[in-house]
């Protein structure tokens, strides 16, 4: 139990550490800007259309606070991390004066929906087709899976979303490429909804599966090849165990560990791509209210998707350290 | 190193395609420097022309020959690709060496702080950086930004291998000899550390690369000065595909693509060549 | 054969070693197995068994001694049938006998082979601290390894896995450990335990001791030998250790550089090596009371991927003549169960 607390305390520590520093990069980030963006953001958002100027006069004081432009530097740090800690970023510049937060809310289940079912696809299949591409070395299928994942793997999430974005929009359009679900159509606990949201996300399930499919099948691929060399497959296989077990509960079961960290150390990145793919298919989650609150210079809800990020990430990324020693009885004890 | 790289050509495909691919875009980029257009002219051709001769990769909607154009976009995200990737390296090589070197409580420090730059999602923090900055973001500025983010992963690696040099007998020799730690460190270490350097390189340029094209393409970069991502950028801006330009897409994205594939393809045999194991089966005998 | 033949053989053990039995359980012959490795152009082929004919009898201790690289663990997979790339077999046979039922290990289909093993031929491996799945409690490989063999219903099973722990020493506790949480020591014992808890006919045991320190290393040994007195296998046993050779074994065979040089009783190779390198090997080994200067032998340890020409001790062998660098001395019998592999011998002892 000892070993198991140290442990703890340790990924405690990670995740403060990432939480910290992260939100510290953000702070410097719109710090370093030596314009004032302050009116530069009030102009760009009030530059179409007419607003109140008691409306302006209040965007410009929640956004002189979440600037942090009040008082000493040390102040302003300290109301930064303030607002962050309660989560309170001010109301939306954009769609004033909804506050950042629920529009944040309101994207979140699409982000979290897309990200969940696509790396849950993603890391199962990648690392079962790499698994027995290490495993049955001489099957020319799972060679030609390989070089397919491989010939995906180095093209950056924009594009893969691009071309299926062009291949089935415009050469072979079968499958919506816009939205969450079908417009107009009521939001409901039924068939016809459910088979809409399938049917929109797809697209943007498959070019994050295509993309992130190859670093998994790889990894696994190499992976169990060293695995299979561990004395105590060997000795199953010397024993007479099955086949079957073997693959599963020797090879398989060891080679899962240290992905299992590698899925952990890469949310970051996967994450990136979900919001890049989001926004080329209008996805209605957290990426496309990004990209489109940079568009219309909403300051506060940019720097509050920002934050949320980095806050949502480095919790996932907890939760699965936290799930790891269940995987791997080494850490458990010691 | 020569005979290195022989060896690789002969008897490894991927390092063959891979070479070839990047002879290929290499040549495309030096092009560059014969073109009759400067990039930032527009309507110097007749717009919209599909791809014939002259104008072998059509033009585009603002009067741009897309052949020329595509020269200097490319030559512009190589060089994107270069400057992140020899200004991390730089870092990932300084906390990569020290963290191995010195163990302890300083390696579990630096990779606690590596740790995190893996983890943290970067994309965001580079979408509100060009948020502040606007129209002051250049090329330089987000090279710097993106080195300064994307040291971590290769760290790691490198501190890996300087991790399993430390044991080794020739360092303990130079500690009694009395070198310095930046003397063994940069005489000693480095040497083995090289090829794994070489080969995150690879993976360094796809990463940044791949990032500026991002970025680009939805214009939050300098979308004045041409790489692969704004030209993309510009005939989105004109529906280019909606009017059926489309080979002012379809070059520049197959362009990339071929970049990336070569890059990656060199990363992995230069891996493959440098795993020990498959090392130990080369030399001896 | 039947057991109650052999019963008798027990004690005279005790005093020296036990007759060479007549029908064997193992029959080994022309047994040749490299390493094709081929790797950026550079081709290389290890002959880490060459040409190795030998046999086992029921109930026999047979030990196989060399210096490391000679190829003891290739031999003994090659025999147990582990052959994985880059190892291959080019040419002999490996011929089982248990108890009347035939198996030729390279002539069967690979459901035979699993259907024998830990049954009938089980096999301590070489380092075997990492033989454990890691990831698994003991328990596991103890169902993976043997309960199809036992064939009882699982509270059954594990009651028989008590038993048998318990016998060798061993607290049943163990069952619910991790590999990682056992010492070395211990994790030698289970594994020992795990090869014979299907009480098999026939043993092989790689260096089942070389990790320990002495007295864990006893205390191995003593349960082994417990073991196969009261299971009455024949065992395989490996090490390079001549001194455990000594106490241990019925036969002992010698090895060199992919090559079997000797092998006869172990007294009479004791006694009198008739090869200049099992000399060598009895001559290094410290006795009591008897402080002789440990000489080396002169010269590196040959290259299996390269060998040297004609008897590949040439280069190292004091008594090397002209013929030993041409010709490659055949196995020949020097006395009734003795054989050797050299051109001297056949003039006189070694020593
Ligand atoms: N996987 C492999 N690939 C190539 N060569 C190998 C491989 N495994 C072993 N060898 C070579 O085969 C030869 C015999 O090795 P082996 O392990 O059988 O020796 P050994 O007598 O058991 O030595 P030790 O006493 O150290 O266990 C050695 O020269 C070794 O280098
Ligand atoms: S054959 Fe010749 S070289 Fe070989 S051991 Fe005998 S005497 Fe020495
Ligand atoms: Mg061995």
């Amino acid at each position: 139990m000892r070993g198991y607390s140290v442990y703890l305390l340790s990924r405690l520590g990670q995740f403060a550490l990432v939480v910290f520093i992260g939100i510290n990069i953000s702070f410097i980030v719109t710090h370093a800007t030596p314009i004032d963006p302050v009116e530069q953001s009030i102009a760009a958002a009030t530059q179409y259309g007419s607003t109140s100027p008691e409306a302006i006069a209040m965007m410009r004081q929640s956004l002189r606070e979440l600037y942090g432009l009040e008082g000493s530097p040390w102040e302003q740090y300290l109301s930064f991390w303030r607002r962050v800690a309660v989560g309170d970023f001010g109301p939306s510049l954009s769609a004033f004066p909804t506050p950042v937060s629920v529009l944040i809310w309101r994207a979140i289940p699409w982000t979290v929906g897309l990200l969940l079912v696509s790396t849950v696809i993603t890391w199962i299949l990648g690392n079962l087709l790499g698994g027995f591409a290490g495993y049955y070395r001489r099957s020319s299928l799972l060679r030609f899976a390989g070089i397919l994942a491989m010939a995906f793997h180095p093209i950056p999430y924009y594009i893969v979303a691009f071309l299926l974005l062009i291949v089935f929009g415009y050469l072979w359009p079968v499958l919506p490429i816009s939205g969450g679900y079908m417009m107009n159509m009521e939001r409901a606990f039924n068939l016809t909804f459910i088979f809409s949201l399938l049917k929109h996300s797809a697209l943007p399930i498959s070019s994050l599966v295509l993309v992130g499919l190859g670093g998994w099948f790889m990894g696994m691929r190499s992976l169990v090849s060293n695995v299979v060399n561990e004395d105590y497959v060997t000795y199953a296989e010397l024993g007479g165990v099955k086949r079957r077990r073997i693959l599963a509960s020797y090879v398989m079961r060891n080679s899962l560990v240290p992905q299992v960290t590698g899925l952990a150390m890469s949310l970051g990145a996967i994450f990136n791509g979900a919001i890049i793919t989001e926004q080329v298919f209008g996805y209605p989650g957290v990426g496309t209210l990004l990209i489109s609150s940079v568009h219309a210079g909403d300051y506060s809800l940019v720097l509050g998707i920002t934050t949320v990020s980095i806050l949502a990430v480095s919790t996932t990324v907890l939760l699965i350290d936290l799930l790891y020693p269940l995987l791997d009885p080494r850490v458990r004890t010691v | 190193m020569s005979r290195v790289l022989r060896d690789l050509f002969r008897y490894n495909r991927e390092f063959a395609i891979g070479i070839v691919l990047l002879a290929f875009v290499l040549l495309i980029s030096a092009a560059s420097f014969v073109s009759p257009y400067p990039p930032n002219d527009s309507f110097v051709v007749p717009p919209d022309l599909p791809p014939s001769w002259p104008y072998i990769l059509g033009t585009t909607s603002r009067g741009q020959d897309v052949f020329w154009l595509l020269t200097f976009a490319i030559r512009n995200t190589l060089l994107f690709g270069f400057t992140v990737a020899l200004l991390s390296r730089i870092l990932s090589l300084v906390i990569g060496l020290v963290a191995g070197y010195a163990g302890g409580l300083v390696d579990r420090v630096l990779m606690s702080i590596n740790d995190t730059f893996i983890v943290i999602p970067l994309f965001p923090i580079l979408v509100l950086f060009y948020f502040v900055m606007r129209d002051r973001m250049s090329w330089a500025l987000l090279a710097l930004a993106m080195s300064c983010l994307g040291w971590a992963y290769d760290a790691r690696l490198i501190r890996s291998v300087a991790m399993s040099l430390r044991t080794r007998e020739f360092t303990e020799t130079s500690i009694f000899s009395g070198m310095s730690m930046r003397q063994i460190l940069v005489e000693e270490h480095l040497p083995y550390v090289l090829p794994i350097v070489f080969s995150t390189t690879m993976n360094n340029i796809n990463w940044s690369i791949g990032l500026e094209v991002t970025l680009s393409v939805l214009g939050f970069t300098d979308i004045n000065t041409p790489t692969i991502g704004v030209l993309i950028y510009w005939a989105n801006q004109h529906t280019a595909l909606v009017a059926g330009v489309w080979w002012w897409i379809l070059f520049p994205v197959m362009l990339v693509i071929i970049t990336f594939v070569g890059l990656f393809l060199l990363a992995v045999s230069m891996n493959e060549y440098i795993d020990p194991r498959s090392r130990l089966s080369r030399v001896g005998g | 054969m039947a057991p109650a033949t052999a019963a008798p053989r027990a004690p005279a053990k005790e005093n020296g070693k036990a007759e060479a039995t007549i029908e064997p359980v193992l029959v080994v012959s022309g047994l040749r197995a490299y390493f094709q490795t081929s790797s950026f152009g550079v081709e290389r082929e290890v002959r880490a068994v060459d040409d190795i004919s030998f046999h086992v009898g029921a109930n026999e201790i047979y030990g196989l001694a060399g210096e490391s690289s000679s190829g003891k663990t290739t031999l003994i997979k090659t025999v147990a049938g582990a052959i994985r790339p880059p190892l291959r077999v080019l040419s002999g046979s490996v011929v089982f006998d248990f108890r009347g039922r035939r198996v030729s290990v390279y002539d069967s289909d690979p459901q035979v082979m699993d259907e024998i093993r830990w049954k009938h031929l089980s096999y301590i491996m070489q380092g075997s601290m990492n033989v454990l799945n890691p990831v698994r409690r003991v328990r596991h490989s103890f169902v993976d390894f043997a309960f199809r063999h036992i064939g009882r219903k699982m509270p059954e099973f594990m009651d028989i896995v008590r038993t048998h722990l318990q016998r060798l020493h061993l607290t049943p506790a163990v069952l619910d450990a991790y590999p990682h949480q056992l010492s070395g020591g211990m994790r030698q014992r289970v594994t020992i335990a795990l090869a014979t808890v299907c009480r098999p006919e026939f043993i092989i045991a790689d260096e089942p001791t070389t990790a320990l320190d002495v007295i864990v290393q006893n205390g191995v040994l003593a349960m082994l030998r417990d073991v196969q007195r009261e299971i009455r296998s024949s065992i395989i046993f490996v090490t390079h250790d001549m001194a455990v050779h000594a106490n241990l074994c019925d036969r002992l065979g010698i090895m060199y550089a992919g090559r079997l040089v000797e092998e006869g009783r172990t007294a009479d190779v004791f006694k009198a090596p008739k090869h200049p390198y099992t000399a060598h090997l009895i001559a290094s080994l410290p006795r009591i009371g008897y402080v002789a200067a440990r000489k080396g032998l002169e010269g590196t340890p040959p290259n299996l991927a390269d060998p040297p020409s004609g008897c590949r001790f040439h280069p190292r062998c004091p008594l090397a003549a002209d013929i030993c660098r041409r010709q490659a001395p055949p196995m020949t019998w020097s006395s009734p169960g003795h054989r050797v592999a050299c051109f001297a011998a056949a003039t006189g002892s070694a020593q």
